[in-house]
């Protein structure tokens, strides 16, 4: 099962990822705020991730890491 | 198994660039392709003067500051004095197009064996968001406030499409960065322009069209949309010169 980690306090919560993502998996966490002031990506739905590192080639920041 | 995950040559902190700026995935495509041809600790990078200024603290290889669009003279004296090290520099187009034409073209001209990472965002993102050479006709910036106006202000510059006319340079090639795709040729892009240093060829160019969404006043997703609607059409993607490629097909 893909597996994804996240170096949340790093995070800007540009909204990349979550737009880039094919099967919807990302959400920004509306409810948190990390270190930066931001609200970080989470992944609301990871049963559904494909792995397709998609949502990491487009994020800035390399936040994301992913796994299979 | 690992399927992504951040290079070891990219600096394990906090990038200053703004929520969803290109500057950050353009790094890590650099990161990528020091990681992958092994050379991290034989690298030396050139930081320019612009949103990337600080490009020394995010690269784990040796860095060296220039003055604003001079990046590719420093080069050029590190390659010269360390023949056995890699040379590259990053910079963006108020750095290379505009105060530093000089240095970008007759570095060119002498087919000196660096690699130039060059950032189109066609603005001056670090200072506010004035007009660039490599402006849009039309674009409204801090200093065009009406869209920059070509009966006074006279036309982009499109730096590979010029260096082109010179015999010197090995290679360019202009790639973007504005989706998945696009960012998996800049890469191919980037890593040919580190090979080519490392055999000896020569000049290598790449210039990458970048998003600056802060002055572009766009979302960091308009601003990656801007970049097929307006961009794009005016910054063709493509090799503009690659010699050993027109060598082989009986060409030059
Ligand atoms: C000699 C000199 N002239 C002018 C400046 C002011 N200045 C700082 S950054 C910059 C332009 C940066 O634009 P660009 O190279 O496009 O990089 P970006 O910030 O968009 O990444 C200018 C004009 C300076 N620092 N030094
Ligand atoms: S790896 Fe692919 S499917 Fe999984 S979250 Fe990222 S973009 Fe979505
Ligand atoms: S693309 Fe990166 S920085 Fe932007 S919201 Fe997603 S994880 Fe955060
Ligand atoms: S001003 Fe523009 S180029 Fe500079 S960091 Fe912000 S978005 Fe990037």
């Amino acid at each position: 099962m893909a597996k994804l980690t996240f170096r949340t306090d790093l995070c800007k919560g540009c909204g990349l990822c979550v737009d880039f993502c094919p099967k919807g998996v990302l959400v920004l966490a509306k409810d948190k705020i990390n270190k930066k002031g931001h609200h970080p990506v989470e992944a609301a739905y990871p049963e559904k991730c494909i792995a397709c590192a998609f949502c990491a080639t487009m994020c800035p920041d390399c936040i994301i890491t992913v796994e299979k | 198994m690992v399927v992504f995950e951040k290079p070891k040559a990219l600096a394990d902190v906090s990038m200053h660039y703004c929520p969803g700026c290109t500057h950050g995935i353009v790094h890590r495509l650099v990161a990528e392709v020091l990681d992958e041809l092994g050379i991290e600790g034989k690298t030396v990078g050139v930081a320019p003067v612009g949103c990337s200024v600080m490009a020394y603290n995010y690269f784990n290889c040796d860095m060296v500051e220039a003055a604003h669009g001079r990046a590719p003279a420093v080069a050029t004296g590190l390659k010269r004095a360390m023949p056995d090290r890699v040379i590259f520099t990053y910079q963006g187009d108020g750095d290379l197009a505009s105060i530093g034409t000089a240095e970008t073209v007759h570095a060119a001209a002498r087919n000196e064996n660096i690699t130039i990472i060059f950032i189109n965002n066609a603005i001056y993102g670090m200072t506010g968001g004035q007009m660039a050479p490599t402006s849009l006709p039309g674009q409204v910036t801090q200093t065009s406030p009406y869209g920059r106006d070509t009966s006074h202000c006279g036309f982009p510059v499109k730096v590979c499409e010029m260096l082109s006319q010179l015999d010197g340079p090995e290679y360019l090639e202009r790639v973007a960065v504005n989706n998945v795709k696009n960012v998996k040729n800049a890469k191919k892009a980037i890593k040919k322009a580190f090979e080519n240093q490392l055999a000896g060829k020569g000049f290598s160019l790449v210039e990458v069209v970048s998003s600056c969404p802060t002055n572009w006043g766009m979302t960091p997703k308009k601003a990656l949309e801007w970049i097929d609607e307006k961009m794009i059409p005016y910054y063709p993607l493509g090799v503009y010169k690659d010699r050993t490629a027109a060598k082989e097909q009986g060409g030059e």
